[in-house]
């Protein structure tokens, strides 16, 4: 069984993304422990929040390098939902100018305000792949996953982009770069296909 | 296309899942787990989820009782009852709900709202608002568990809990609530229309067509429901399937 470790960063919804790894044949350790990180198979950033505070507990940990060796150098599999999706970005402009980690080329905006569009993006939407990736193998696309967020990812490098949701005129909802997977959407959440794409990446 | 979403309610209050009529009687409808396990298995779009004597008894969230829920939910969870600050907020969100909800504390302490829309984003931030029509016309929003008056306007409050940073409204009419005789279109109207966030339609749900009606004439983004699927064998895939029927997405 593979150990996955769940980076616990004091922001989010860990239990729920351990349950379902569980659930998903994997072995979760919740932890924000620099040699656990080293130790684990693969990692999951989750997150709930604003970037802001996101980045800065983060570091507060002292968990950006530990994650930079593991995931940039060493290349372990990776996946970032939502919030941990987002931070994968260059630069965030939540609340205010937020440095993100960085490892994938883009930046994280606003939804646009489109007339009778309602922000937050709230519920199940179509998730339309545009570019292969082991992470959604197996899985339709245009089927239905949850989202609940405010803020997109925006690629700099639209090789990145993997699926797109049609809301507010449209967004990236999932991005693979090399190991690195992040959707906007919550696989934790979304039942039978979200459980594919966790077994996907356990796979990966 | 974004779903229309159908969330069953689950009220809970001294541990034992009850259905309220009224606000004011309560009745036992089996344990918590089972209602989960069951909705779980039906893979419902999302679950509301209210400690309703929370505020009353002057506790703090069950933390303990959400987090059993929630390791058999793998569904969309929203929680509430005797959210009072930032912390609650976050320790709802670590033990696995989505997205909180206050109700009495948003209107006795507002700034609530801003400062859990700053620190976790607006998106988990739902402002429950339990509303009673006022003899003269328009609604007004009521406290603890729809018992206090506040004299607050209700379109008035929606408004305001929007530019605080609330990212959705669960509002529920308290004299329809447990009645199962359709929601007050006029109430889910008048918020739907003068806010841009999403408004869940709660209180009054007794037959699918009155869903069809709170989306289409009340432009709910979401129905709450409880009695309908505590009480009747109507389900919430049924429902869906007649609101496909009106030409409402949802997500079958």
């Amino acid at each position: 069984m593979r150990t996955v470790a769940i980076v616990n960063y004091g922001m989010s919804n860990v239990d729920s993304v351990a349950r379902a790894v569980e659930e998903c044949g994997g072995h979760p350790v919740v932890t924000s422990a620099a040699a656990e990180l080293e130790r684990a198979a693969a990692i999951i950033l989750p997150g709930v929040g604003a970037y802001p505070d996101a980045m800065r507990n983060l570091r507060a940990r002292g968990l950006e390098d530990v994650l930079r060796e593991q995931v940039v150098e060493r290349r372990i599999p990776f996946l970032g939902i939502c919030l941990g999706m987002q931070m994968l970005a260059t630069v965030g402009w939540e609340v205010e100018e937020t440095r993100g980690l960085g490892w994938v080329p883009g930046e994280v905006r606003r939804l646009p305000a489109v007339p009778g569009v309602r922000i937050p993006h709230i519920g199940w939407n179509e998730v339309e792949i545009t570019r292969e990736t082991p992470l959604l193998t197996g899985i339709e696309s245009g089927v239905d996953f949850y989202f609940v967020h405010s803020y997109h990812f925006v690629c700099h490098d639209s090789t990145h982009e993997v699926a797109r949701t049609p809301y507010c005129g449209g967004f990236t909802s999932a991005i693979t770069k090399e190991n690195i997977f992040g959707t906007q959407f919550h696989p934790e959440k979304s039942q039978k296909r979200g459980f594919q794409l966790l077994r996907n990446f356990l796979a990966a | 296309m974004l779903k229309t979403r159908i969330m069953p309610t689950l009220l809970f209050k001294d541990l034992g899942l009850v259905k309220g009529i009224g606000f004011d009687s309560w009745r036992r409808v089996g344990s918590v787990m089972q209602a989960v396990k069951v909705y779980n298995l039906r893979e419902v779009d999302e679950l509301v989820f209210v400690d309703i004597s929370a505020t009353r008894d002057g506790r703090t969230p069950d933390l303990e009782t959400v987090d059993t829920i929630a390791d058999e939910c793998f569904m969309p969870l929203t929680v509430g009852g005797g959210v009072r600050t930032i912390e609650d907020f976050r320790n709802l969100l670590r033990v696995g709900a989505d997205k909180v909800a206050v109700n009495t504390a948003a209107v006795l302490n507002p700034s609530l709202i801003a400062e859990a829309a700053r620190t976790f984003g607006e998106q988990c931030v739902v402002v429950s608002i339990d509303a009673r029509r006022r003899p003269g016309g328009g609604h007004e929003v009521f406290t603890h568990a729809g018992t206090q008056p506040t004299g607050l306007d209700v379109v008035d409050f929606a408004r305001e809990v929007e530019r605080r940073g609330a990212g959705e409204i669960l509002l529920t009419s308290i004299e329809r609530d447990g009645t199962m005789s359709g929601y007050d279109l006029e109430l889910v109207s008048s918020v739907s229309a003068a806010v841009g966030i999403g408004v869940i339609a709660s209180g009054g749900a007794g037959r699918y067509h009155h869903m069809a009606e709170a989306i289409l004439r009340g432009r709910a983004s979401a129905v709450a429901a409880a009695a309908i699927f505590h009480y009747t064998e109507q389900t919430p895939l049924e429902a869906k399937r007649h609101l496909k029927e009106r030409g409402i997405p949802v997500r079958l």
